[in-house]
């Protein structure tokens, strides 16, 4: 049985910042007038002088936080998902990326979570943008039990990260005890007919939808991809070589990100049927989350489908 | 004239003909806004600032940023003078796999402390340097120059509103005041004035000075050292192509052809004028 997590995600991602801040002195926050959405005035209690808020200029936080950087701090900038790519796309291209420095950045509130913020808020292109900028990792965590394990290796990662981290209450996926490697995909669980490649909150519903093809006598493979890159190819190869056939399921456009990054390495590796389930190329709009993702088909219900699809695709 | 003076007026002249060679060698280049540069380099990297080019990343040293990054020969020049980069290394400026691109890259050229070209966003960096500095107590500084073209991009303002508001007064800033930009004067474009007030207005210590005066740019920089509380704006009265006979005060210097009689005669000239 599914259930959702005590506490939000973002509690967690601000105790594993306290944390690491008392053993590393190098890591520094950067805000840009979302601090109380993201909870880190937790951080700022402990580390006054570590939390910088630039107020609403989310251009120039990328743009210090790359000078910072090449000062020898590892900061970690944030901002709502939208603005930390589309608004930032090419102070983090340029100042970060093509500079060759380490900040870490955090975009909040992914896709549909944006919730009532709504259209204006929602990013349905983030990882996309991210993806096409060379040297950069993208990663987004399940649950919190995972990103305790991943943290330390973003940390450790010497080049920018791009976190896409649900805020709210994630849906508890993982052992605490489960180790998870930054770059490696995790077998959630193993299976014949069909694979089913899921990120972020998709990742429960692709839980349901592999319990649900199981009634109906199908076998699929549950797969969690949290770093959609550098993706792990070897992983993806393997598992459409023993089911032949894929469905992706993400809460992000089903162009340019996990449903991209799977079917480019597919057709280019193990040409195999794929299915993508994510938005499928329009903008968002207001509404609490399980309307959202009902409205766009990013369910369980769905996945069995498209499941069912790629599976009578097979040669 | 003192012998300070008359040193950094060399260098300024040696910078000058060798950004005029170096762009001249390949023909193309933003030769004006690069040889509006040179006093204010030359007085950087001969008596302001702490750099060791036998030591080029040592932790304390100050740091400069070149925003207009499109000045890059101009700095590529100073750092060969200075000992970063071999001298024939010029030769190579824009050449395949060559260290020195058109606008400065931290990653191919020693010396360089930030991968400038996209305007507005080095001054945001450079914000960021002065910000760490102070924040492990360093005894730095950080040195940046901005373009008045360059002064149109939001994101200027954005890091001048920080840097004020966070009193970083161990950040010296230029502005290249050459009152030009690709498309003409800045004035008709979309102007700057009264450009010493809007620095003002955002908690900056201001001084305008003649950029092609070498005294005057360093007496500016002890003043601004001075200044406790704000960061410091220094205004560079300049002029676009400056010492080119062929570019000076052109509207087209920006980024223009160059013949290799024409840079020749330019370097001839500028040598004359020394005997």
């Amino acid at each position: 049985m599914l259930e959702k997590e005590d506490r939000w995600l973002r509690e967690t991602y601000v105790d594993l910042l306290i944390e690491y801040a008392a053993k590393d002195d190098r890591i520094v926050l950067l805000e840009a007038d979302l601090s109380k959405a993201a909870g880190t005035g937790r951080f700022k209690e402990v580390y006054p002088d570590r939390l910088i808020n630039v107020g609403i200029a989310e251009a120039n936080m990328v743009g210090v936080a790359a000078g910072m950087s090449a000062m020898g701090k590892i900061p970690f900038t944030h901002t709502f998902t939208a603005f930390a790519t589309r608004r930032c796309c090419d102070q983090v291209t340029l100042s970060v990326a093509y500079a060759g420095l380490n900040v870490k950045l955090m975009g909040s509130d992914p896709g549909v979570t944006a919730e009532l913020n709504g259209g204006t808020h929602m990013s349905m292109e983030d990882v996309a943008i991210m993806r096409n900028i060379p040297g950069m990792t993208i990663y987004e965590p399940v649950d919190s039990a995972q990103l305790k394990k991943i943290f330390p290796q973003i940390l450790a990662a010497p080049g920018p990260v791009y976190i896409r981290l649900l805020r709210r209450n994630a849906v508890k996926i993982f052992d605490d005890d489960q180790t998870f490697t930054l770059g490696k995909g995790t077998m959630i669980k193993e299976g014949k007919d069909v694979t089913i490649i899921a990120s972020g909150i998709l990742v429960a519903e692709a839980v349901k939808a592999a319990e649900a093809l199981k009634n109906e006598g199908i076998d699929a493979e549950v797969i969690n991809i949290h770093t959609i890159k550098p993706l792990d190819e070897e992983m993806v190869i393997a598992s459409a070589k023993k089911t032949g056939a894929v469905v992706t399921a993400e809460n992000h456009s089903i162009i340019g990100a996990l449903g991209g990054a799977v079917t480019e390495c597919l057709s280019e590796n193990y040409p195999v049927p794929v299915r993508r389930v994510g938005v499928n190329d329009h903008f968002g709009e207001v509404g609490l989350t399980d309307f959202l993702m009902e409205k766009y088909g990013l369910t369980a219900e769905h996945i069995v489908e498209e499941a069912k699809k790629a599976i009578s695709m097979k040669k | 004239m003192s012998e300070k003076i008359q040193m950094l007026n060399e260098k300024a002249k040696e910078i000058r003909k060798l950004t005029i060679q170096t762009i001249g060698e390949l023909g193309v280049g933003h030769i004006g806004g690069a040889l509006s540069l040179c006093e204010a380099l030359s007085v950087l990297y001969f008596d302001a600032m702490h750099v060791d080019p036998a030591d080029s990343k040592m932790p304390d040293r100050d740091r400069f940023v070149l925003s207009k990054g499109h000045g890059g020969p101009a700095v590529y020049a100073t750092l060969a003078l200075k000992g970063f980069i071999p001298m024939e290394e010029l030769h190579t400026l824009n050449r395949p796999n060559t260290h020195l691109p058109s606008h400065c890259d931290m990653r191919l050229t020693n010396g360089i402390d930030m991968s400038t070209g996209s305007l507005g966003q080095g001054f945001s960096a450079a914000t960021g340097m002065a910000l760490a500095a102070k924040m492990d107590q360093k005894d730095l500084y950080v040195y940046a120059i901005i373009g008045d073209g360059e002064s149109q991009e939001g994101q200027i303002w954005e890091a001048a509103m920080l840097a004020g508001s966070r009193k970083l007064d161990n950040f010296i800033a230029f502005t290249d005041y050459n009152k030009m930009q690709l498309d003409g004067y800045i004035e008709d474009v979309n102007g700057l004035y009264p450009l010493e007030k809007k620095w003002e207005s955002f908690g900056w210590y201001v001084q305008s000075v003649d950029g092609h005066d070498v005294g005057e740019i360093a007496y500016a920089i002890d003043n601004a050292k001075k200044i406790k509380g704000r960061p410091s704006m220094i205004i560079l009265n300049t002029i676009k192509g400056k010492g080119g006979f062929f570019c000076e005060n052109m509207v087209a210097s920006h980024n223009m052809n160059i013949s290799e009689e024409t840079w020749k005669k330019a370097v001839e000239l500028l040598d004359k004028e020394e005997a």
